[in-house]
């Protein structure tokens, strides 16, 4: 990709949860779920099936609409916008659906070139930059392939793709590994990597594998080398010389159980933690 | 925010669960209501949307062409035997009086006013609103319709307002098909069965045709046109769990927009017989 995405660090968190509350029919979610994500951060959601972590990024996207508290995203409190608003707000944000959720009616060159024809974008512009975001997730080759022509792994790199497409400053992330060979998984990591290393991508990613967030945690993606490498602590220097650094946040019964750098969590004796690190 | 009727699933808790029969009616009133709210709201928004921007011309015309094209083999098959039968049944009710020649008066107006536009209606939502709820259902379960919202693009005006456009325009038009091939059925019937001439029998069923005729049977198919695709549209963006419900929302949708159409083309032509007193 050729352009960072410019994230200002002086408009306060990137994504900030105050007191959210939500419930569907069958009882509370969320209750009192308060936390921020910094520009250039990257925040794990932990925990187990039905805890919240789909409907966490849901809220960040402004798909759903908490039942009290407030979410701000980039600065704008997106819990009371209404819907005309939000459909503007959330082209500033990527989602990578657990699935992929690809148009299935639709080539992969028309689902990543999606957004941008949305936006009335000329079609010159545009299969230039489906091309670049198509390399970047080295897919390029499949152009005019159907997503049932796909395997999983590709589904979701075709998925991040599509999320890239007009450099967004924030991607969510649910689930993008689940599923997935450990080979295809690692790719998957790689790319979240360069996002974040390289491009400066805030993010909030749902996983039920903990070792997709030590990955996150101790390596970064060396864009001279263009290569992943180890860090020597949690945050590494990214070109743009600015840290990045990953972070967990662990949901049980309806709240947040654990918010911390990944070396508590390793380093943690709590008996429901250590499930996670099994 | 949330004000989307396909956001359903995000309704409030109820804080105690009532377990008394009481209770059960209770809830169950509350589930019809909030759905008859829901589809009300989609309704008026489909409407608002058909006149404000963006339009999405190609989704529109790809629906016309699965609602219109797709549909003229059912509407041929079956508008021509409709007209047989027609003429079979009267035909041989009127040779009992010596006036089989009236048979193109009643085919025709009957055809005209109530069969072509009702059974146009139910056909087509046999077809396309089962369709229509199965294809956005299984949009909704795959969670492409959130893909589509996380993306900037409100699903009222991408997968609604283009399949509500495309059945108000193309229901009048095969309702027309309708009307013409059941006549040209029940001509080839009376012609060999009732031994009238086939000239005959088009001057009588044109002749007895008035304006308050075709007001009435061309402005039931906008109706009917309106009522199965908001209901295809609603069954198929408020399905719950899974594949299973996308099989009972397209099957809702049939059932629904059949017996909807029934009763809102008895409103109808109530409604077209005082107009045709005191207007026409």
């Amino acid at each position: 990709m050729s352009s960072a995405v410019t994230v200002p660090s002086d408009t306060g968190p990137a994504i900030q949860f105050e007191d959210v509350r939500i419930g569907f029919h069958e009882g509370d979610i969320f209750r009192d779920v308060s936390f921020r994500v910094q520009p250039r951060e990257t925040m794990i959601l932990l925990g187990e099936t039905g805890t919240g972590k789909t409907l966490t990024l849901k809220l960040a996207a402004g798909l759903l609409a908490p039942s009290e508290g407030v979410v701000r995203v980039l600065g704008q409190e997106i819990s009371s916008m209404n819907e005309r608003d939000l459909l503007d707000f959330r082209r500033k944000v990527g989602f990578v659906f657990q699935e992929g959720a690809l148009f299935d009616s639709m080539t992969v060159a028309e689902n990543v070139a999606y957004r941008l024809r949305e936006d009335r974008v000329a079609e010159e512009e545009i299969e230039p930059r489906v091309l670049e975001v198509l390399r970047f997730v080295e897919l390029e080759e499949t152009l005019e392939m159907l997503p049932s022509e796909l395997s999983g792994g590709m589904r979701r790199r075709v998925s991040i793709a599509r999320a890239l497409i007009n450099h967004p400053p924030i991607v969510l992330y649910d689930s993008p590994t689940a599923g997935l060979d450990p080979v295809t998984s690692q790719t998957i990591i790689t790319l979240i990597l360069r996002l974040r290393d390289v491009y400066g991508v805030t993010a909030l990613l749902a996983t039920h594998r903990l070792q997709d967030g030590f990955a996150l945690a101790n390596f970064h993606f060396d864009a001279e080398d263009n290569r992943v490498v180890a860090n020597a602590r949690n945050g590494n220097a990214n070109r743009a010389g600015q840290t990045a650094r990953t972070r967990f946040l662990v949901y049980r019964d309806g709240g947040i159980y654990f918010e911390g750098e990944p070396e508590e969590l390793a380093s943690s004796k709590d008996s429901y933690l250590k499930r996670f690190l099994v | 925010m949330a004000d989307t009727p396909f956001q359903a699933a995000g309704r409030e808790v109820k804080d105690e669960k009532n377990i008394s029969v009481f209770g059960l009616l209770t809830d169950s009133a509350k589930g019809a209501v909030e759905s008859v709210q829901d589809y009300a709201i989609l309704c008026g928004r489909s409407i608002a949307n058909i006149f404000v921007g963006p339009y999405y011309v190609q989704d529109t015309l790809v629906q016309m062409d699965f609602i219109g094209a797709g549909s003229m083999p059912i509407i041929l098959l079956a508008g021509f035997f409709i007209g047989a039968v027609m003429v079979l049944q009267t035909g041989s009710q009127f040779t009992r009086f010596g006036q089989s020649s009236l048979t193109g008066d009643v085919v025709a107006i009957a055809l005209v006013r109530e069969l072509g536009p009702a059974f146009t209606g139910l056909l087509v939502t046999g077809r396309c609103a089962t369709g229509i709820a199965s294809e956005l259902g299984s949009m909704l379960v795959t969670e492409q319709v959130d893909a589509m919202r996380a993306m900037g693009t409100d699903p009222s005006r991408k997968l609604v307002v283009p399949r509500v456009l495309a059945a108000l325009t193309m229901l009048p038009l095969l309702t027309a098909i309708m009307d013409f091939i059941g006549l040209l059925g029940g001509c080839v019937a009376s012609v060999f069965s009732l031994r009238l001439s086939a000239i005959e029998f088009w001057r009588r069923a044109i002749d007895a045709l008035d304006f308050a005729d075709l007001m009435q049977g061309f402005s039931k198919p906008i109706v009917f046109g309106f009522i199965l695709s908001t209901i295809g549209c609603y069954k198929g963006l408020t399905v719950r769990g899974g594949t299973q419900g996308v099989g009972r929302a397209t099957t809702q949708a049939a059932v629904l927009g059949s017996v909807l159409i029934i009763v809102a083309d008895a409103f109808l032509t109530k409604l077209a017989l005082f107009l045709a007193d005191k207007v026409f």
